[in-house]
C-alpha cells in the first residue's frame, strides 16, 4: 500500500467516526491556515453564496489589509441541497434559509445591490444602484440563472399548479413542488421528468426526483396504476458512463419508461402537455404531474461582460477560467468558482467546497508574487437519492474517474442507508462550515 | 490542505447542533464520565448488582439509539442496504448501549450510595 493510500484510508476512517460521513459529499478541504500576507490590494467578489461567502471568510483570514467588498442584493442565503429534501415533503422550506448577513465576516464591506456590469480593462464593477468599484481582483461567483422563459409557456408563477413543478426555483417553489407531487401520488398518473440541454447544477438532482416520486407512488399504492417517464436530453441519463449504467439499471429495475435525445421547449399548463425537441421533430407528452428544469445560463452581467466563453457552451455564458487554476483565460486577475465557473463539471455545492480553497491560494499566491499548483481536479459530489432512506454517494472528477472518499467502505454506486444518513444529517453542517471558511 | 483537521470536525459538529447545543452535550457527557470514574474511585470496587442493571439496560440503550436515528432521518430497517449501514447500525447500538450502562450505573451509584448493595 502506498503511502498516499494509507492517508486517504486513515483519512477516511477518521472523516467517517467523527462526522459519521459528513466528510463524504462535502469532503473536507481545510481551513484557511496557511500565513497571511500582507497587502493593500483591493478584491472584489460578486456573489455572496456558498462560494462568495467562504472566500470572503478564507480571504480575510488569508490577507492582511486587504479591501474586500462583496456584492450581492440577496439578504437571504439559501442551502440548495436541500431543495430536494424539501421538495420530498421531508423538510420544511425554512430548512434551507439562513440570512447572507451571519455568513460575511466582519472586516468585509457588503454592497447590497446587484452588479449591472463589469469592465474589466478598467477593473470596475458598477453596481445596480450605479456605485462604481475598482478593483485589483475580481472574483465571480454569481451562481447561476434559471431561464424559465427558454421553455414556452413556462414562467416561475406556474411553479405549484396544474401539476407543476420545480425543484430548482427556490425553498417556497420546492415546498409548492412537494404539496403537487404529493397530491400527485394520492391518485397516480402520468409523471414526467426531464432535464435541460444546457450545463446544469446538479445534474443528480432531476434523477433524484424521479426515484423520490416513484417512492411515494409506491408507498401510497398508486404505482400500479401510474406511469413514470423520464425524458433525457442527450443519449445518456448522467454524463459519467458508469453511473449512467447504474442508473439505467435502476430505472429499468423501477419500471420507468425513458426516451433520450428529449429537451423540453414548451409547455402547456392547461392541457398539460409538454413539446419536446428531439431527433424525428417535435414529440408532445402529456403529463399529470412534472418536475420542470429550466435553462441555465450565467447571470446577464457575466454574459455581456466580455468574461465569457465566446466558442464553448455557446449562449450560456459561462465565465472562461483555466479548469484546473479557475483563473480566467484573458484576464488573469480574474477567477471564478461556484457555478458560474465556466468548466466542464461542478455546479455542485461540492464542487464549489473544493473550488475555493484552490481560487484562494491561488489568489494568494499570486498577490504574494508567487505560484501555487494547487488546482481544482473537477471534483463533484452527488448523493444520489434512490428512494427515501437510501442514497448512492457517487463522487467523480473531469476525467469521469469514481473518487470515493470512502473506498473500501461505502461503495459509490450501491444504495446505501449511510448514504441516505450522510446526506440528511451531515451535509448540511459541512455546507455550512465550508461557507464559514472553516471546513 | 486536504486532511481533516480536529478543528474541522468540531466547527461541522458545531453547525449541526448549534454551538451552545453541542458544547452542552459534550458538557453532558464529560459530567457522566466524571461521575462514573468518581463512584468508581469512591466505591474503590465494581458494585456487581448495579453492573448487572446496567446490563440489563444495554439492550434498550442500544435499541433506542438506533431508533432515535432512524427517526430523525426518516429512514427504517427496511433501508439497509449493504454490509456498511449493518456495520454502522451495529456501531450505533454498541454506543447507545455503553452510554446506557454508563449512565444506569452511575445514577444507581449516585443514588443508592456506596453501601447498600454489595452483600
Amino acid at each position: 500500500m502506498s503511502a498516499d493510500k494509507i492517508m486517504a484510508s486513515r483519512r477516511a476512517f477518521l472523516g467517517a467516526m467523527a462526522t459519521g460521513g459528513a466528510a463524504a459529499a462535502l469532503p473536507m478541504a481545510g481551513p484557511a491556515e496557511a500565513q497571511q500576507v500582507s497587502t493593500n490590494a483591493s478584491i472584489v467578489i460578486l456573489g455572496a453564496g456558498a462560494a462568495g461567502a467562504a472566500l470572503a471568510n478564507r480571504l480575510s483570514e488569508r490577507l492582511d489589509g486587504a479591501t474586500i467588498t462583496i456584492i450581492d442584493p440577496r439578504q437571504e442565503h439559501f442551502y440548495q441541497p436541500g431543495y430536494t429534501l424539501i421538495a420530498a415533503g421531508l423538510k420544511p422550506a425554512s430548512y434551507s434559509v439562513s440570512t447572507t448577513a451571519e455568513w460575511l465576516p466582519s472586516g468585509v464591506r457588503w454592497i447590497a445591490e446587484g452588479a449591472a456590469n463589469i469592465d474589466p480593462e478598467t477593473q470596475v464593477v458598477t453596481t445596480d444602484g450605479g456605485e462604481t468599484v475598482d478593483y485589483d481582483y475580481l472574483i465571480l461567483a454569481t451562481g447561476l440563472e434559471l431561464h424559465y422563459e427558454g421553455i414556452a409557456g413556462m414562467s416561475r408563477d406556474l411553479i405549484g399548479q396544474n401539476g407543476i413543478g420545480s425543484v430548482y426555483a427556490g425553498p417556497e417553489e420546492a415546498a409548492a413542488t412537494w404539496r403537487e407531487m404529493d397530491r400527485f401520488t394520492e391518485t397516480g398518473g402520468r409523471a414526467l421528468f426531464t432535464r435541460p440541454a444546457t450545463e446544469m447544477k446538479c445534474a443528480g438532482a432531476p434523477l433524484k426526483y424521479t426515484f423520490l416520486t416513484d417512492h411515494y407512488l409506491r408507498e401510497k399504492g398508486t404505482r400500479g396504476r401510474s406511469e413514470v417517464i423520464y425524458a433525457a436530453h442527450s443519449s445518456s441519463l448522467f454524463s459519467v458512463p458508469i453511473v449512467h449504467e447504474k442508473v439505467r439499471m435502476l430505472y429499468d429495475d423501477r419500471g420507468f419508461d425513458t426516451v433520450y435525445n428529449h429537451v423540453m421547449t414548451a409547455i402547456d399548463p392547461g392541457a398539460k402537455v409538454a413539446t419536446f425537441d428531439t431527433p424525428d421533430g417535435p414529440v408532445e407528452i402529456d403529463f399529470d404531474f412534472t418536475n420542470v428544469i429550466p435553462p441555465m445560463r450565467a447571470p446577464a452581467v457575466i454574459r455581456e461582460s466580455g468574461l465569457a466563453w465566446e466558442d464553448r457552451w455557446v449562449g450560456q455564458g459561462w465565465a472562461e477560467v483555466d479548469p484546473y487554476s479557475l483563473r480566467h483565460r484573458r484576464y488573469p486577475n480574474v477567477f471564478a468558482a461556484g457555478d458560474v465557473a465556466g468548466v466542464p463539471k461542478g455546479k455542485t455545492a461540492a464542487s464549489a467546497k473544493w473550488q475555493v480553497p484552490v481560487v484562494e491560494d491561488q489568489l494568494v499566491a499570486q498577490i504574494a508574487g508567487d505560484t501555487t499548483d494547487h488546482t481544482y481536479n473537477g471534483y463533484t459530489s452527488c448523493p444520489l437519492i434512490t428512494r427515501v432512506g437510501r442514497a448512492m454517494l457517487v463522487e467523480f472528477d473531469y476525467n469521469n474517474t469514481l473518487t470515493p472518499s470512502f473506498p473500501g467502505i461505502i461503495a459509490p454506486l450501491e444504495e446505501l442507508w449511510v448514504s441516505w444518513l450522510i446526506k440528511e444529517v451531515a451535509l448540511k453542517p459541512t455546507y455550512y462550515a465550508m461557507v464559514r471558511g472553516r471546513a | 490542505m486536504e486532511n481533516p483537521s480536529f478543528g474541522m470536525f468540531i466547527a461541522v459538529f458545531e453547525e449541526m447542533f448549534g454551538p451552545v447545543l453541542f458544547w452542552l452535550m459534550v458538557a453532558v457527557a464529560a459530567v457522566v464520565t466524571v461521575l462514573y470514574l468518581y463512584v468508581l474511585i469512591r466505591d474503590r470496587a465494581v458494585s456487581w448488582r448495579k453492573f448487572l442493571l446496567a446490563q440489563l439496560s444495554m439492550p434498550v440503550g442500544a435499541v433506542a439509539a438506533v431508533v432515535f436515528l432512524w427517526w430523525v432521518t426518516s429512514s427504517g430497517l427496511g433501508d439497509v442496504g449493504g454490509p456498511i449501514d449493518v456495520i454502522t447500525l451495529l456501531g450505533v447500538a454498541v454506543l447507545g448501549a455503553v452510554g446506557m450502562a454508563i449512565l444506569v450505573y452511575t445514577a444507581q451509584s449516585l443514588v443508592r450510595g456506596q453501601m447498600d448493595d454489595d452483600g
